[in-house]
């Protein structure tokens, strides 16, 4: 089953989501955001705007490849896979 | 008198209480968090910050424990088919009387949850919220669920209702300079007033658009910005396109408005209907971004002047409050208290209150000020602060 690993600074927000593995169906990179946001309800809210687009300065990649789709997240996250959920930083 | 004052800062929400005569801040909440507005509802004693997040997008958060525990509210959305006309920043070589080409639309996502305003005591869960992109929200319980305004969304000083379809008129609302943080240049409501008299009867105001009236409780929408005067733009006095950067009232007498932008200090008696500039360039009044109105007599209003337009900051080094107790006919500067050298602060537009006699304001330097008589002599709350974007008092 795919894995989700992200920036620990969403664990301020989900403590649910810290010190464990998350395993998620595989499928649309949409599709296991959804399931994310089944374990901690509002994640989807943190990542994503209300189109359901990936927010500015949010990036995600499968593995070592960028997810390019930012609109509709229809790339596929493969059962071995593990979907990054990076944070751009800025300065202070 | 009020006891609380709640600041945004760009590192989380500061409160201050008042006991023995003193006011003291407590440990910051939403620490590390760009918080936008904060304030206190009189009704039940929510207290709301508006959350500027970089990276996670804005949110509100709410207390109902005085601000011992925050929680998200999350339900502020534009709805499914919510577009705008895109507007472009304009370039040196942008020619304002070149033909307008085909408008080109986005969906609309909340960039910014600008300001909160509260409904009358008679309409105990109404919120009333303004974004970048220039949408005004209503909730009707207490924030669980917020509708978007679709007249005003839908106005045709805007493009008309793109849910329907393309525009069928022009898009007359510009784009704000404070929305260029977020890769955008749209038009954003920073100031919703409510009528004490008549709740369906509502003032808002957008970043540059004006001021626009509602007196059928958001049924319809007309702008008020008649004897506004832009003097930048090709025609000073074009109905749309103007940049109140507030727009206050005086709760006792809803009449009196007041606002301040870049081009001076402008007053209305009579409803908004007619706006006349009172601002005094010789005695430094004329540019900056709050106002705020006594509650009883709406001739009385302070401003925190700042050195126009491009440079914003402390004139000549030195802080000062303005107030006018004429309608702005003359204006006495207030400096006791205030620093007058190597001062270089500026006061956004939501960062001055007034609660009876007592006032306070934050500056982006982090230095926090009030006053309990009426703005005449100033003491220091703290010279450490986080950049100040808001003040409010509970």
């Amino acid at each position: 089953m795919p894995t989700v690993t992200m920036t620990r600074h969403l664990y301020r927000f989900f403590p649910v989501l810290k010190d464990r593995p998350i395993t998620v169906s595989a499928g649309s990179v949409a599709e296991v955001l959804r399931e994310v946001n089944a374990i901690a309800p509002g994640f989807t809210d943190y990542v994503l705007d209300e189109q359901g687009a990936l927010r500015r300065h949010v990036m995600l990649s499968i593995d070592e490849a960028l997810v390019l789709d930012r609109q509709t997240l229809a790339d596929r996250v493969p059962d071995n896979g593990t979907l990054y959920i990076f944070q751009a930083l800025s300065g202070g | 008198m009020s006891n609380m004052i709640l600041l945004g800062t760009r590192k989380g929400t500061v409160i201050f209480d008042r006991a023995n005569g003193a006011w003291r801040p407590r440990p910051i909440a939403h620490e590390g968090i760009p918080v936008c507005f904060a304030a206190h509802d009189p009704r039940d004693g929510t207290l709301w910050s508006s959350l500027d997040h970089g990276h996670w997008g804005p949110k509100l958060s709410r207390s109902r424990d005085g601000g011992a525990s925050w929680e998200d509210v999350l339900s502020l959305k534009y709805p499914q088919g919510a577009r705008y006309i895109v507007k472009v920043l304009p370039t040196p070589d942008f020619d304002p009387e070149a033909p307008a080409g085909k408008p080109e639309y986005a969906a609309a996502t909340v960039y910014k949850i600008w300001n909160l305003a509260f409904g009358s005591a008679g309409q105990p869960g109404r919120l009333y919220a303004g974004t970048i992109p220039g949408g005004l929200f209503v909730s009707e319980d207490g924030g669980e669920s917020w509708e978007l305004n679709r007249p005003l969304w839908n106005h045709e000083s805007r493009g008309g209702d793109l849910f329907a379809g393309d525009a069928t008129s022009e898009n007359r609302w510009q784009g704000t300079p404070a929305s260029i943080d977020y890769g955008v240049f749209e038009p954003g409501i920073h100031s919703i007033i409510v009528d004490p008299r008549d709740p369906d009867h509502i003032h808002v105001a957008a970043s540059s658009a004006g001021v626009i009236e509602t007196t059928d409780g958001g049924r319809t929408w007309q702008g008020r910005n008649r004897g506004m005067l832009n003097d930048y733009m090709p025609n000073p006095q074009a109905e749309w396109g103007h940049d109140p950067h507030f727009v206050a009232a005086c709760a006792g007498q809803p009449d009196h408005l007041w606002q301040q932008n870049h081009c001076g200090v402008f007053y209305s008696d009579d409803g908004a209907k007619n706006w006349r500039k009172v601002s005094l360039p010789d005695a430094g009044v004329h540019f900056g971004f709050p106002i705020a109105v006594d509650a009883q007599d709406g001739r009385n209003a302070w401003v925190v002047p700042a050195r126009a337009d491009s440079e914003r900051m402390a004139i000549d080094g030195g802080l000062f409050v303005a107030r006018t107790s004429d309608g702005g006919q003359s204006w006495q500067a207030f400096r006791e208290g205030l620093p007058q050298v190597n001062a270089y602060d500026i006061v956004l537009r939501h960062g001055l209150d007034v609660a009876g006699d007592t006032l306070c304001f934050g500056s982006t330097t982090g230095n926090v000020y009030l006053s309990e008589d009426r703005g005449e002599s100033w003491e220091c709350l703290g010279n450490n602060f986080p950049p100040v974007y808001s003040v409010r008092f509970g």
